[in-house]
């Protein structure tokens, strides 16, 4: 009760000061400097697009890898055993570990500030919840579901994406939706990897402007109209996490009737 | 007691029994899988036991016996279905037409192609009833469409499914009932051709309307093919085999026509089983 209403106070808030920020501007035009009228968190918007889109790209081929071997080949051996456990502590990794990660690992060594670090931390926290739902719907999966398409002489792997991966789609389209829905609300990886940009993503080896540094940034500023925009930035990823979740809730209950 | 009352009524009722040398069991008939020594082991716990057995082509085989007693695991060793599990080992050997199907160069695939199997509970796969029949034929024959759909209709036929399914191939097969949903994996089987078809209690979770097509079903498909089924059910067995095994323990105990065996069986363990006394 306690924590349904605390929800409802912070989506509450969120709307009616985020309301304020939202027209057609804020969807289409750069941000202005402080004082002047209009302007927008296009590049922003457009920004957190790409490096999610980008962090799909790579965590979610990964992460359905992993789960596949882990519970189509890996199962109970020793290696499974380390993997599975590497996958828990990865996911209990506090965000922000992971973007110094990344940033030791990618911004150092090539100097500079990218989209592509940033997308590159958020597949990292994509890849373990992916790979241990994926093994987690696999394993639903009944085995004599597998054994009846081996039984037709059919290769593992080929018995594995055609029927096994068939059965379980549902579950796992559910895996990758909330994976997403986890990293797109993400701030410390990013100011470590992707930093922020007053301008248009162009390319992926530059630092890139995204909501959520976005919001860092601007709700800490003395100014009121960036505040604005900060408030609107928040409400557009809680409604579309919010909506991702509801779309995941919405296939699950499609399927399960 | 009853079931082999009413069998050996059955019998009496004109049905003569040929008197044959039981050493000479399948002297008139030709083999097409014959187990040797065959040991299996699940880890360090045996679980079959010197099981030497042949299997007469185009002829329905029972197997028969308690739970627990190997009937299944017997069974798994002829496709090497088993291979999926850690842990699940076998030693000795099963002949596939003379040829050792442990070989080292045998390719597993090619062996499945040729013995098909059908579970205990129906196993659609998560797609259309045409692609039920459709996905194992596409593994194994490089066909154009026309002769695919030819394919899966002769397949539907042949496993007395095609009228009730034929418009509603592109319906997801897990929407069929019980029943048919047993015999559309009876068509994906054959469909690819096999020579020999395993049966894991392929009725035991179906109900008994059903359950009498697939017998019917059975019956029609030895002439073309060699089964083998492990039934729970001793009448099924009595109905539709045309020898019949008796497992326990992991050890074959009597192997015989199923007539002779219903009606007179040469060991006491048989004897108690069939008449109800375990099991």
């Amino acid at each position: 009760m306690f924590g349904i209403a605390m929800l409802g106070w912070i989506l509450g808030t969120v709307l009616l000061k985020g309301a304020a920020a939202i027209n057609w501007e804020f969807f289409t035009e750069l941000p202005a400097p402080p004082g002047l009228p209009g302007g927008g968190l296009a590049n922003a918007i457009l920004g957190t697009l790409y490096i999610t889109f980008l962090a799909v790209l790579i965590g979610v081929p990964t992460g359905l890898a992993a789960g596949i071997w882990l519970a189509e080949f890996g199962k109970d051996s020793k290696l499974a055993e380390s993997v599975r456990f590497g996958a828990n502590l990865l996911m209990g990794t506090p965000s922000i570990i992971i973007g110094v990660f990344v940033f030791v690992l990618i911004v150092m060594t090539t100097g500079h500030f990218s989209g592509l670090a940033g997308s590159v931390a958020l597949a990292l926290i994509m890849l373990p919840v992916i790979a241990r739902t994926t093994e987690d719907m696999l394993v639903l999966v009944p085995s004599s579901l597998r054994e009846a398409a081996l039984a037709l002489g059919v290769p593992r792997w080929k018995a594995t994406l055609g029927v096994v991966f068939r059965a379980a789609r549902t579950g796992l389209l559910t895996g990758i939706l909330l994976a997403v829905a986890r990293v797109s609300g993400e701030t410390a990886p990013l100011l470590f990897t992707a930093l922020n940009s007053p301008y248009w993503p162009s390319s992926i080896n530059e630092p890139t402007a995204n909501l959520t540094v976005t919001i860092y940034n601007y709700a800490m500023s003395p100014y009121d109209d960036w505040q604005t925009l900060a408030w609107g930035a928040s409400l557009l990823i809680a409604v579309s996490v919010l909506g991702t979740n509801i779309l995941t809730r919405t296939i699950l209950w499609y399927r399960s009737r | 007691m009853q079931v082999a009352t009413i069998i050996k009524r059955e019998f009496a009722d004109g049905v003569s029994i040929p008197a044959v040398d039981r050493k000479h069991l399948l002297a008139d008939e030709t083999i097409k899988i014959a187990t040797k020594g065959l040991n299996f082991y699940y880890d360090e716990q045996q679980a079959l036991f010197d099981n030497t057995i042949e299997i007469a082509t185009n002829r329905v085989t029972a197997i028969i016996g308690p739970s627990g007693c190997g009937k299944s695991t017997h069974l798994r060793t002829y496709n090497r279905i088993f291979e999926l599990y850690r842990g699940q080992k076998v030693d000795g050997d099963v002949l596939l037409d003379g040829e050792n199907i442990f070989a080292s160069d045998r390719d597993p695939l090619e062996l499945r192609r040729k013995i098909g199997m059908i579970f205990q509970k129906p196993t659609p796969f998560p797609m259309s009833v045409f692609d039920n029949v459709a996905y194992g034929l596409k593994q194994h024959y490089q066909v154009n469409k026309r002769e695919l759909a030819e394919r899966v209709e002769q397949a539907l036929r042949q496993a007395a499914l095609w009228d009730e399914v034929k418009d509603k191939l592109n319906k997801p097969g897990t929407a069929l009932s019980g029943g048919q949903q047993q015999r559309l994996c009876i068509a994906r089987a054959i469909a690819i051709e096999p020579e020999v078809l395993l049966m894991d209690e392929p009725t035991s979770a179906i109900d008994p309307v059903a359950t009498a097509r697939i017998e019917e079903l059975i019956n029609d498909l030895k002439e073309r093919y060699t089964i083998v089924i492990v039934t729970h059910n001793m009448q099924q067995a009595a109905r539709i085999s045309d020898y019949t095994a008796f497992f326990y323990q992991g050890k074959i105990v009597e192997f015989d026509q199923t007539d002779r065996l219903f009606t007179n069986p040469a060991n006491k363990q048989t004897e108690d089983y069939i008449t109800g006394r375990f099991g």
